[in-house]
């Protein structure tokens, strides 16, 4: 097994809403290896950005409560100061954000934004560091850097914007990155073209991946590893094969039974009922998921969910994964799928 | 850059002639006309006579003519004879103008150098006690009359305590460019630029402070903390930059507004300025004068704004024109 980049213990991040604390991460525990792509995939609202800012300590230290342990390097995260902090973030963590229409500033030129990390984590002399931010631009596919470096955001279209972002995560070569969504807010080629950028990335940097995503497209190409979560909890964990071949949770299940596939036209795609609930109506007691799965009898739900390792390395929340079935997979039981839809 | 402001200037010569139509006819339409202040309260003048002091004057020649003469004249700087000071307008101006463009000019700085620091602690440290308090002055500031709360300086400083002048601009027996001359001025300036200042803030505190607490949850701040860059400098090398511009782009508007908007600190400190004279001209029917100053303040707001367009492009590059 290689060394662990980071390991992720019990992690409960709150926000604080009109006075009352309500956790988003709710108990998570992921581990990322040196030169691994660990995938954390699940719907909009379960928890996954929130995981990430709160490796990084974006979050509002007044209105957020981080508990359990980020453990980096020897040190654990969330218990560092904030310039101790600063240390850390940018020069071996780096992060690669969702919108690149807005994460860059607006009146800096990329040349200093891409500097901009190297100026407190490396000791380098102007033209050194113009030098590197030149050779990073190329790295990440930028062709006229001269140019590029010389230039506002506002001059560049998206997918080079991104690139931007990718190049300003990679400036003092972290061991460990951390890209949320990276390519939502990109339109289908130019997604493809920095999915390819960074797989080609990865290779030659070997650097621990974080990959936020809700697209399982991008997991199955990239992922070492995915982490499934939902409503704050990582509810299955596999090698990307596995999860793929044989899923187990209901709710990974039934993600991957949402993909509308091109084989069989004229099948109703599959839905999963209701919504992820907001975290000031979430029912923290017994399976999460139960609520949207409601033909499973309770009495198949743990009433405290526990993770099992159903299979070597591969791990799956609550025992509700032996018994569930899709209800139109089953000829017999229309009637029990009427009255649940 | 040079042909962009070039381009801009040119612009306003129509802005300009338009504008003194509009003055022209509206000081046409005013009732009464410039005889009507100079002689029709006197006794010893007849009807007659003043029907023939109109005639002389031209002043029962058609609109436009009399705009013509005007406007010819105007453009070489002689906006005629005062009636009440019997001097031309321009010297009469000229006189005052000084006064005016220090006493704004320093109310400006004073205004900036309170409210950017307070603006930005205040956006900074969002619901501390030092944020509570600053929005307290402003509300304070905010909701304060401009003429009483000069009164009250008035009353306080120079009558009760008597640190400065009740009135003027300078004690005219001290000779001009001695320190002792920039001493006096600066004592007759005080009053009047802090009563401007400690009020005029408001404005420039409130916006700051909301775009600062604005910008500091956008994504690129977020990005420069993921950095790692310290705390202090996310603000001066990333907030601030972002939260100054629209500051500095009302940085002409600004003391176009203070130029044209002090007639009431320059009528309660009996300053000779601009807007002393204006308020003086129009209770005694000075025709020539109020259309001169109405026709300077109005050119100034055009060049507050050509100033805030050059501002603005000089420090957003996203409409910095090539």
């Amino acid at each position: 097994m290689k060394n662990p980049v980071l390991e992720i213990k019990d992690l409960r991040t709150s926000f604080n809403i009109k006075g009352d604390y309500y956790a988003a991460v709710d108990g998570v525990s992921i581990t990322v290896h040196e030169n691994e792509v660990v995938a954390i995939v699940g719907e909009s609202g379960c928890g996954k950005s929130a995981l990430a800012l709160s490796v990084m300590g974006l979050h509002d230290r007044k209105s957020t409560k981080l508990d359990g342990q980020v453990n980096f390097n020897g040190q654990n995260l969330l218990t560092l100061t904030r310039s101790r902090l600063d240390k850390v973030r940018g020069k071996d963590i780096g992060m690669i954000f969702q919108d690149p229409m807005t994460a860059l500033n607006p009146l800096a030129i990329i040349g200093r934004q891409i500097e901009e990390p190297m100026d407190y984590h490396m000791k380098l002399s102007a033209s050194e560091k113009k030098k590197r931010t030149l050779e990073l631009l190329r790295r990440v596919g930028i062709k006229n850097e001269q140019r590029v470096y010389e230039q506002y955001p506002h001059e560049l279209s998206g997918g080079m914007r991104q690139r931007v972002v990718i190049a300003i995560a990679l400036a003092c070569d972290p061991v460990l990155l951390l890209a949320d969504e990276p390519t939502t807010a990109l339109d289908v080629t130019i997604q493809a073209q920095i999915m390819d950028l960074m797989k080609e990335l990865q290779n030659q940097m070997k650097t621990g991946i974080i990959l936020i995503t809700h697209d399982l497209g991008v997991v199955a190409e990239m992922a070492d590893r995915v982490v499934v979560m939902y409503a704050g909890e990582v509810v299955e964990i596999a090698d990307v094969k596995d999860l793929f071949e044989n899923p187990l949770h209901p709710y990974t299940r039934s993600l991957l039974n949402s993909i509308p596939s091109n084989m069989e036209g004229k099948e109703k795609l599959h839905v999963i009922d209701g919504i992820v609930p907001s975290i000031q109506n979430l029912d923290r007691k017994g399976c999460r998921f139960a609520p949207r799965i409601a033909w499973i009898p309770e009495e198949d739900h743990e009433e405290i969910p526990e993770m099992h390792e159903a299979a070597p390395n591969h791990f799956v929340r609550c025992s509700c994964y032996k018994t569930f079935y899709f209800p139109e997979d089953r000829v017999g039981e229309r009637e029990y799928v009427a009255t649940n839809s | 850059m040079l042909k962009f402001i070039l381009r801009r200037s040119l612009l306003m010569i129509p802005q300009l002639i338009l504008l003194s139509l509009i003055i022209f006819m509206l000081s046409k339409a005013m009732p009464g006309d410039a005889v009507t202040g100079a002689f029709m309260s006197n006794p010893n003048v007849s009807q007659e006579q003043v029907e023939k002091i109109r005639e002389k004057l031209g002043l029962n020649d058609p609109w436009y003519e009399q705009y013509g003469r005007w406007i010819g004249k105007a453009v070489q700087g002689d906006f005629g004879q005062s009636y009440v000071h019997k001097q031309p307008v321009t010297s009469l101006l000229a006189g005052r103008i000084e006064n005016t463009v220090l006493l704004s000019l320093f109310t400006a700085i004073v205004i900036y150098l309170l409210a950017i620091p307070l603006g930005i602690v205040a956006g900074r440290w969002t619901d501390t006690w030092a944020d509570k308090m600053i929005v307290t002055y402003n509300y304070f500031a905010f909701a304060t009359p401009l003429f009483i709360f000069a009164l009250l300086m008035l009353f306080l400083f120079s009558f009760i305590l008597g640190w400065f002048p009740i009135g003027g601009s300078g004690n005219i027996r001290i000779d001009p460019g001695s320190w002792e001359y920039i001493v006096d001025r600066a004592k007759h300036l005080f009053l009047p630029v802090m009563s401007g200042a400690l009020i005029g803030t408001y404005g420039t505190i409130q916006y700051l402070r909301n775009d600062i607490i604005d910008q500091k949850i956008k994504d690129y701040v977020k990005t420069a903390r993921s950095k790692g860059v310290p705390e202090g400098k996310v603000y001066t090398r990333h907030i601030l930059r972002n939260s100054l511009l629209p500051i500095a782009a009302f940085l002409g508007y600004e003391i176009t507004g203070l130029i044209s908007g002090s007639i009431f600190i320059e009528s309660i400190y009996s300053y000779p300025g601009l807007g002393q004279l204006f308020l003086q001209s129009i209770s005694q029917r000075d025709f020539t004068v109020v259309t001169a100053l109405v026709m300077v303040s109005g050119a100034a707001v055009i060049i507050g704004t050509l100033l805030s367009d050059i501002i603005l492009s000089i420090v957003d590059p996203r409409i910095r024109i090539e």
